[in-house]
């Protein structure tokens, strides 16, 4: 019956779809919203307030947001090539780890133009080799990428706990943390770069690193759909025995893009060391790497869904401490549940609504 | 020696109270995987579970009311996580994933609203909880060497979900191996094609198996907030459903192994807790970490074919589309 039915024109796919699925998820809000006692209408007033409605907030937005630009986008590249990538937690924690020993290292001998290069090298270097691992396994050893991953990030998470409470802890500190670097090893932040050109704007852990994840938008973009290595990612992701009899080889296919995604993730160890906290400490990452999940599933692993994603979750996170704040049954934590209804919604129930689509459009039509 | 001994039989003790939870995850995911559903989401449904059976005990002051809401919580979930894979034929990894942050999200965000201890619950007296379990003549017994020893220390005083889960390994067995679901169960896992063409319903079979997990999740979640400790505090599983899904695979999808695996990360985290700040001859001090990071390091390793090979059921995380 159902193959006599035309399929859904693209307009529906890529817009209707995608706009219903993260409709139902804010339903789904909704209703949480109530549950823990605020009016849905009040609580998306504050937020958006929060979000945009000064500067200091929209800094925090866009702060978000260049962290979920970088995980989502390293999540987005892994599903091009047909992987789940759930490792972009503790790929970014390793990346963070190798911006801060660089700069532990080099901070007093170098001037900034070299040293900033170098810690984006080194997130992109340390990022990538900690998802070059599962890669190699996943294509020579025949181990699942999903697993090795997730273990991943554990032992990631050890080593860095390791690593600060044993050997970087600065002495006689209580916390795990190191040593601030100096100040040329410091990306500006963007209130200060604005004050460069004379422009007060108010402080906000915002810096430079989102021109970054804006270049990394458009060369993702280019990389995808505009260079060979792109379109052989996407032939191992569509179908991978086809893309054999192409000639490609899908085991540099997971290599390369894997190598791409974790380098794209280790960026949030950028971000976060080199731009926000200039020293290394524990947990940084807060869970950005889980958000990039939703991000590019909400995004449909399109750069730019993935820009617009990443400004709703950043306006959810900065929006939502504000609600915190103002509410006292709230918790920051809400987002993290909302955060898993978009991933429910868009992501695994994403084709929930094709077969009902399809037939009302067929009879519309 | 006797010392020795006996600090040898507490860690095994330890070991045992820190592995039911494992156990207890390990078979919920057995069932889920055999059928051919991937299932990382037990990490967050024994978190809901957790949560669920503290947040009634709290309020109804019955360890028993609470284990029943944790199960039909988990199973919910469960139900979820079926609706979106075997129904709509979603990613079972994206699937897993949303279930594991909704819930930690929810548990969190819930338990702020309702108690306002920050998403605690309140800790609960000991008539709301499980308690442990005294063995008759176990006190006498403690005199009696070795053998007295290990029937005081080892096996008496845990918490009656202890025993249980140790006997549901046994059951779980049973049914995998020796009855009609279980067979079909582990066809479906391995060609639901067969078992579509033999006239039973692919999907319902797989929505029980699905089930069971959440029945089981559901006792592990309960003995985490209601029987081990006291209370809910956020985020208390702490990765030990990854674990459980490391030990799964570590056994090879077969519910004995898969014990021993559980087994054997539990004792590998007592004797990490043990080694703390001690001195190994020849080793000298052991990081922490080092020990809790060996579970993941050696799934991997056992995933790359290094020691044995685990090879999951072959139609594991594919959808399953009837033909017409």
């Amino acid at each position: 019956m159902s193959d006599l039915l035309q399929p859904l024109p693209r307009w529906i796919d890529v817009g209707v779809i995608p706009v219903l699925n993260v409709s139902m998820a804010m339903i789904v809000s909704s209703i949480l919203l109530l549950v823990v006692g605020i009016e849905p209408v009040e609580a998306v007033t504050i937020m958006l307030h929060g979000a945009f409605g000064y500067d200091e907030g929209i800094g925090y937005t866009l702060y978000y947001a260049t962290n979920f630009v970088f995980t989502g986008l390293a999540v987005a590249i892994a599903f091009h090539a047909g992987l789940f990538n759930i490792g972009g937690e503790g790929q970014a924690y390793i990346g963070g780890l190798g911006v801060g020993l660089a700069m532990l290292l080099l901070d007093s001998s170098m001037p900034a133009f070299l040293l900033l290069p170098i810690a984006l090298i080194m997130a992109a270097l340390f990022g990538g080799a900690w998802a070059l691992i599962p890669a190699y396994l996943q294509a020579y050893r025949g181990s699942h990428i999903v697993i090795t991953t997730i273990m991943f990030n554990f032992i990631a998470s050890a080593i860095m706990v390791y690593l600060m409470v044993n050997v970087l802890i600065m002495p006689g500190q209580q916390s795990p943390q190191t040593r601030e670097f100096a100040e040329s090893a410091q990306l500006p932040f963007m209130h200060e770069v604005f004050a460069w050109f004379g422009v007060n704007i108010s402080q906000s852990p915002l810096n430079l690193s989102i021109v970054w994840a804006v270049i990394c938008c458009i060369g993702l973009w280019l990389f995808i759909w505009r260079s060979r290595w792109g379109y052989e990612t996407r032939a191992v992701g569509f179908n991978e025995k086809a893309a054999v009899y192409g000639g490609i080889n899908p085991k540099r296919v997971v290599l390369i893009s894997m190598c791409i995604s974790g380098a794209l993730a280790g960026f949030v160890g950028f971000n976060e060391i080199s731009g926000v906290h200039h020293r290394l400490i524990l947990n940084f990452t807060a869970g950005y790497g889980f958000t990039g999940i939703a991000v590019s599933l909400m995004g449909r692993n399109h750069p730019v869904g993935i820009v617009l994603a990443s400004l709703l979750f950043g306006m959810l996170y900065q929006g939502g401490a504000e609600l915190a704040f103002e509410v006292p049954t709230v918790t920051r934590e809400m987002v993290v549940a909302i955060q898993g209804f978009v991933i429910l919604f868009s992501g695994a129930l994403a084709y929930m609504s094709t077969p009902f689509l399809t037939r009302l459009y067929n009879r519309w039509k | 020696m006797s010392d020795l001994f006996l600090m040898i039989i507490l860690t095994f003790d330890a070991a045992l109270r820190v592995s039911t939870p494992l156990i207890l995850c390990a078979m919920a995911g057995l069932f889920s995987e055999r059928s051919g559903i991937i299932d990382i989401s037990l990490e967050g449904k024994m978190l809901m579970g957790a949560f669920i059976a503290a947040a009634v005990a709290a309020v109804t002051g019955s360890a028993w009311l609470a284990l029943m809401a944790a199960i039909v919580a988990t199973m919910l979930m469960s139900a979820l996580h079926g609706f979106a894979c075997i129904t709509h034929r979603g990613n079972h990894v994206v699937s897993g994933v949303a279930i594991n942050i909704m819930a930690s999200g929810l548990t969190i965000a819930l338990g702020h609203a309702w108690f306002k201890r920050g998403g605690q619950t309140p800790s609960l007296l000991a008539d709301a909880r499980f308690m442990p379990m005294e063995f008759p003549f176990a006190e006498q017994a403690g005199n009696i060497p070795i053998i007295g020893t290990i029937y005081k220390e080892l096996l008496s005083g845990h918490n009656g979900i202890v025993y249980v889960a140790l006997g549901l390994v046994g059951l779980v067995w049973w049914i995998i191996y020796r009855t009609r679901f279980g067979l079909r169960v582990r066809a479906v896992g391995e060609n639901p094609q067969a078992v579509d063409t033999a006239g039973i319903s692919v999907s319902w079979l797989r929505y029980r198996a699905v089930l069971l997990g959440g029945v089981l999740t559901g006792i592990a979640g309960t003995y985490l907030a209601i029987a081990q400790n006291a209370g809910f505090v956020r985020e208390m599983t702490a990765g030990q459903g990854y674990i459980a899904l490391a030990a799964l695979i570590f056994g090879k999808w077969r519910p004995l192994p898969a014990l021993g695996a559980c087994l054997m990360f539990g004792l590998l985290d007592a004797v990490a807790i043990r080694l703390q700040g001690v001195e190994v001859p020849m080793i000298g001090e052991v990081p922490v970490q080092f020990i809790q990071a060996l579970p993941y390091v050696l799934t991997v390793v056992l995933l790359a074919g290094f020691i044995g090979k685990a090879t999951p059921p072959r139609a594991i995380g594919v959808p399953y589309v009837k033909e017409r």
